[in-house]
């Protein structure tokens, strides 16, 4: 715990004094002064100064219980698939010193393990990360993991003898790594013979020490974790991204490696993105039957997604909460444009970072007893805020008009109120998620899914408006009305194991309720329903006439919709009304007073940042400098740019109104009367509009400008001219 | 069998150890040794040994000069990237360390020739010397100068050293326009069947008898032969198949029942023709899914089976524009895209040349925008052209699933080719209800 609690104070300066650290001989003492940290860049500019500091604290804690979740989930999801891993790494190094039957037929091959991981790139990195540091901790100290992007052209074997090497050669003896590294600069020297002599003198020296730590000094546990088979530590290679391999080099270091398989025990993971027949796509035949391939698939991102959703989002554990469009906002960024949880992550942690920066009242979105306290501590400042708030002023207006006044003249009041309301908050939370894990149980099963098939799509319609406003709840509840005795029992069974988890007063009684109505549809059971319905059909005369026959039928009609409920179906139909009460809990959360404390709203901002438009920004720096620059001289009407705005601006409006080849004499006349008005020449005079050297100069760097950004380009057509490459006018 | 191979000037034990390991290759290691002669003598100063792949080339070479005790440097021509690293191997064999390290930075052939030359006049030749080079045809992409070099370096260095060629192609296809010393040609012939039942047998497990176990190399060879003749890959049949022989094995008593053998044996050898030959799997998971399989009778699934990529949904969309921009000529996007494009029929578009399928032709590259125009035509909702949509056409590209044709270093209109099959982009369609066959020109 107190690991946790110090790491981000260092991360805070470390950033700062760590930098500075490397540069032993240039201490910048300067630099260090205006050096800010990151609390101070946090203050400055944000909304509501005086109690900025508080906010500062309150945003970083929870961001770090936050990550630490969010790792230790990664790890618990990840757990399944490093174990059997590392299980197979142990195997691979143990049957090689076997001398069994299968496992000699199976000497010439290459261990190798192909970790299926998805699409999501980004994430993979952590999962390499702990892959190859559990691997260091528990079964060899040689990993070493490539990328393809430093590992272009004949760098593979470098950067593989580079790792290896270095990772075993310790602090202690910085001279030898010095030498090993010279060494490998000769490119003569970079081959795996190298690696061959290197890694037999490293295990005679590892189970020399060993042998020594054993009989000298049974206290030394500097290489006891490597344990078991210390014999010969297998060579753990990491291809982090397969795909993105030259395959001839790749090949061509398969073939190399199964030269040495004899006296290295070399062993491959293959970090493939999106199936696993990418290997018979990159290697021939010829080089992958060098390879003994096992698969493991991970977990996909949409169930890791689901994972951290539910551990993250829908709990009342985080004070913090996301309103439904900036949800939208980056749940779509994932399903519709990389799949990344990490990504996700980051977006909270952006949509955190904003909303502590620009809500001053986010000092009361805490802890309850924090934020109880912070209510105390709340300045008048605050408290004018807090009667701005849309939610309160809605309060306000239910209340008697005494307690009006007095909610906006007595401040301690408001204070007492405001404690309250908080605490109808944190109440409103606790009953909210499991009653909406119930609904999500009861519905996900229907068909055609009316509320959606992942418990996010239902928590996304909570939170846009009041579900039972909704249509298709009203569709799902009839489906309910619809199902048979024991599929609703089980379903009413699962509601009844949520329920039991959450400790609101609201949802025990609920959960009582719940158990009196499942004991009752079990004593449906043992009860013989006998309802002799008497089919009206028997009393059919024989001999009827037309008329008869409708007037008997009508009746029927009539009867079976009066007809009494049998036992099941009224208790059905309580369980439903039961459902639907629990349901009043669900209310959008924008109907809480002071749910602007907890909720962040500005799905703008959030998409603003992590979905960038840069050709939109660059048209709008083009077209309103005065958007960028902020000089009241650029400040305009709408679509006219001053002639005092830069060059590049003026440049780029003109070639808005040519067609689709622009003559670049037309327009370096064009550009010269605008800038020579800018220059408030004299329209009148001889030299108004004339270009002179400076001008043409100006022009000429303008127009390269814009074929950088990429809305001109030369064109052979015609001379002097250039093509447009967009389309519209101004 | 071993009168073939008694030669003068090796003691005959060894010899005798050289014919037990090298089973179906007499003829060739007697050629051999007849080439090499007594060890003192000088031997033909360059041999070309071709032969298909497995056919005991460099098992021969290998077994022959370590039985003999003969001086050798064996080198792969995969490994030697550079020339360097060639001369420090064959200099690191014959003369140790030091010599190697005489060698300048980036040494010329001339470097090496004085490094050997000096050398040898310390420690001469007692006996022949070898440089074995393994996939020879690499040195073809080499120096120019290094391939005649090694011909006859006999001469050049004044030394008793044989260099000895393996490759997998005739000498033909070696010959430099210049001219050069002819080595000696010698083929290594495939194994038949006979000799690859005899060489299978060998490995067998100890547990059985060496009768039983090869009518069992028979029954797999039966199989197998008509579709692959590999030694290597027909030995990693039969203890891939392990579980299921062994299965066997403990139940049934008689060893010699070859017929119920073949009954018990012919499901197992039959799914194994589908993927053990194309190593899909391991031998290890291969054994672990005939145990699964044994409990629930589950489809067999190999490497090839798990094609399913999942996608975010714009990249499923840009994959499927890019798609339609590689197999559609560029003339008809108007017919496809455009709402009112009035009647175009397939024959009004028909050019020559265009009678073949464009599937039968590979897909065709296209440059940037033509793909993103596809693109927001063919997505149902209005998309933004955000940073995140262009990182998605790149991270395509490092999946394989498409491929830039044109200069990494190219910005300005790069052009892709997309790199996925028919039955994948259906797949991918199917996941997001676009009928994609409704907007191929080869389907219309």
């Amino acid at each position: 715990m107190s690991t946790c609690r110090q790491r981000p104070q260092q991360g805070n300066q470390g950033s700062y004094e760590g930098s500075g650290g490397c540069f032993v001989f240039k201490p910048s003492a300067k630099k260090k002064k205006t050096a800010l940290s990151l609390g101070d860049h946090f203050v400055h500019g944000c909304e509501g100064a005086e109690n900025s500091e508080l906010r500062f604290k309150l945003c970083h804690d929870l961001w770090d219980k936050i990550q630490t979740d969010t790792e230790a989930l990664q790890d618990e999801l990840n757990r399944n698939i490093l174990d059997s891993l590392l299980d197979f790494t142990r195997k691979c190094s143990s049957t090689r010193q076997h001398s069994d039957w299968a496992s000699q037929m199976r000497a010439s091959e290459i261990p190798t393990a192909a970790l299926v991981l998805g699409v999501n790139v980004p994430d993979h990195d952590m999962t390499f990360q702990s892959l190859s540091d559990l691997l260091q901790q528990s079964v060899t100290p040689h990993v070493a993991s490539v990328q393809a992007k430093e590992c272009g052209g004949k760098h593979l074997m470098k950067r593989v003898l580079e790792r290896l090497m270095d990772t075993v050669v310790d602090d202690e003896d910085e001279e030898e790594a010095e030498q090993t590294s010279a060494q490998l600069n000769k490119s003569v020297h970079c081959s795996l013979s190298t690696l061959c002599a290197w890694y037999n003198a490293k295990t005679k020296v590892s189970i020399f020490l060993f042998q020594k730590s054993n009989t000298v000094s049974p206290g030394k546990k500097r290489c006891s974790h490597v344990g078991d088979d210390l014999q010969s530590p297998p060579l753990v290679i990491i291809f982090k991204d397969l795909e993105a391999f030259n395959p001839r080099v790749l090949q061509d270091f398969i073939l190399i490696c199964s030269r040495y398989i004899e006296r290295l025990p070399l062993m491959f993971i293959f970090g493939i993105a999106t199936s696993p027949s990418t290997i018979q796509h990159m290697l021939p035949h010829s080089v992958s039957s060098l390879l003994c391939i096992e698969l493991f698939q991970s977990l996909s991102c949409t169930q890791h997604l689901a994972t951290v959703i539910d551990k993250l989002i829908l709990t009342p554990q985080f004070p913090f909460k996301l309103n439904g469009k900036v949800m939208q906002v980056l749940i779509s960024i994932f399903l519709y444009h990389d799949f990344s949880v990490r990504n996700f992550i980051k977006g909270i942690q952006l949509a955190l970072l904003e909303h502590f920066h620009s809500q001053p009242l986010s000092v009361l979105c805490c802890k309850k007893k924090a934020a109880l306290l912070n209510v105390m501590h709340l300045g008048p400042q605050d408290l004018e805020r807090i009667r701005q708030l849309q939610s309160f002023k809605r309060y306000v207006e239910k209340q008697d008009p005494q307690e009006q006044v007095n909610l906006f003249t007595d401040d301690t009041h408001l204070k007492e109120v405001c404690q309250k309301l908080i605490k109808n908050l944190r109440q409103y939370h606790k009953n909210y998620y499991p009653i909406l894990r119930c609904l999500h149980t009861l519905t996900s099963s229907l068909p055609r899914y009316p509320l959606g098939k992942q418990i996010r799509e239902l928590h996304l319609i909570c939170l846009d408006k009041n579900i039972w406003e909704n249509e298709d709840y009203q569709s799902a509840m009839k489906l309910l009305k619809m199902l048979a005795k024991d599929q609703l029992i089980a379903l009413l069974q699962r509601c009844e194991e949520i329920l039991q988890a959450a400790k609101s007063k609201n949802i025990k009684m609920a959960l009582v309720q719940l158990e009196d109505m499942l004991s009752k549809f079990k004593q449906l059971d043992s009860k013989s329903v006998e309802d002799s319905i008497t089919s009206p059909v028997k009393n059919l005369q024989k001999k009827t006439d037309l008329f008869q026959l409708q007037k008997t039928l009508l009746e029927m009609n009539e009867s079976r919709r009066s007809k009494k409920l049998s036992p099941f179906e009224a208790l059905r139909n309580e369980a439903l009304e039961f459902i639907d009460s629990l349901v009043n809990h669900l209310s959008a959360p924008e109907s809480q007073t002071l749910n602007e404390v907890c909720y962040y709203t500005s799905s703008a901002t959030v998409r603003r940042h992590l979905n960038a438009t840069p050709r939109t920004s660059i048209q709008a720096a083009l077209n309103i400098p005065y958007y960028y620059l902020q000089n009241d001289r650029l400040k305009t009407e709408d679509g006219i740019v001053s002639n005092a705005a830069p060059d590049i601006c003026i440049v780029y409006k003109l070639h808005l109104e040519c067609g689709r080849l622009i003559n670049l004499y037309d327009w370096l006349e064009a550009y010269s009367t605008v800038v020579s008005a800018a220059e408030g020449n004299d329209p009148g005079s001889d030299n108004f509009g004339k270009v002179d050297d400076v001008k043409h100069a100006r022009f000429i760097r303008a127009v390269s400008e814009l074929e950088f950004l990429g809305f001109i380009k030369s064109t052979k057509q015609k001379t002097d001219h250039v093509a447009r490459l967009t389309w519209g006018g101004c | 069998m071993s009168s073939l191979l008694q030669h003068p000037g090796h003691e005959e034990e060894s010899l005798q150890r050289v014919s037990d390991q090298l089973p179906c290759r007499e003829v060739q290691a007697g050629t051999l040794l007849s080439l090499m002669g007594q060890p003192h003598q000088y031997s033909y100063p360059s041999i070309f040994i071709y032969g298909h792949r497995s056919s005991g080339k460099s098992h021969v070479l290998h077994v022959l000069l370590k039985e003999l005790e003969l001086p050798h440097a064996p080198v792969s021509c995969v490994e030697c990237v550079s020339v360097a690293l060639l001369f420090e191997q064959v200099l690191l064999s014959f003369f140790g360390a030091d010599a190697a390290s005489l060698l300048p930075r980036s040494p010329s052939l001339s470097d090496f020739v004085r490094v050997y030359r000096n050398q040898c006049s310390q420690s001469p030749a007692e006996q022949t010397r070898y440089i074995v080079m393994e996939k020879a045809e690499l040195l073809r992409d080499a120096d120019a100068n290094l391939l005649p070099a090694l011909l006859r370096l006999q001469e050049l260095v004044e030394d008793n050293v044989t260099v000895i060629l393996l490759s997998e192609i005739v000498w033909d296809k070696f010959r430099p326009n210049t001219g050069c010393f002819e080595p000696l040609l010698l083929h290594f012939p495939d194994y038949s069947k006979g000799e690859l039942q005899h060489i299978l047998s060998h490995d067998r497990h100890p547990s059985y008898s060496a009768e039983f176990y090869s009518s069992y190399i028979n029954i797999l060879l039966g199989v197998f032969y008509s579709v692959c003749r590999d030694l290597r890959e027909l030995r990693h049949l039969p203890h891939a198949m392990n579980v299921a022989f062994t299965c066997f094995c403990v139940s049934s008593v008689k060893e010699t029942d070859t017929h119920k053998l073949w009954r018990n044996m012919e499901p197992h050898l039959k799914k194994a023709m589908q993927t053990v030959y194309l190593r899909e799997v391991s031998s290890l998971q291969w054994e672990k899914m005939q145990q699964m399989e044994e409990k629930e009778s589950g489809a067999l699934r190999g490497l090839s089976a798990h094609t399913h990529v999942e996608l975010p949904y714009y990249s499923k969309f840009l994959l499927i524009a890019a798609y339609l921009a590689s197999y559609n000529p560029a003339r008809t996007d108007k017919r496809f895209f455009l709402k009112h494009h009035g009647k175009i029929r397939k024959t009004n578009f028909l050019k020559k040349n265009e009678k073949t399928s464009n599937h039968l032709l590979g897909p065709k590259p296209f440059p940037l925008d033509r793909l993103l125009a596809i693109f927001y035509s063919v997505v149902d909702s209005r998309v933004a052209p955000t940073a995140s949509i262009f990182s998605q056409i790149s991270s395509l590209v490092t999946l394989q699933l498409l491929t830039q044709v044109s200069h990494d270093d190219q910005l300005d209109a790069p052009k892709y080719k997309c790199a996925v099959s028919m039955d994948f982009i259906c797949a991918i369609s199917r996941t997001v209800n676009f009928e994609i066959v409704n907007y191929l020109y080869d389907f219309l």
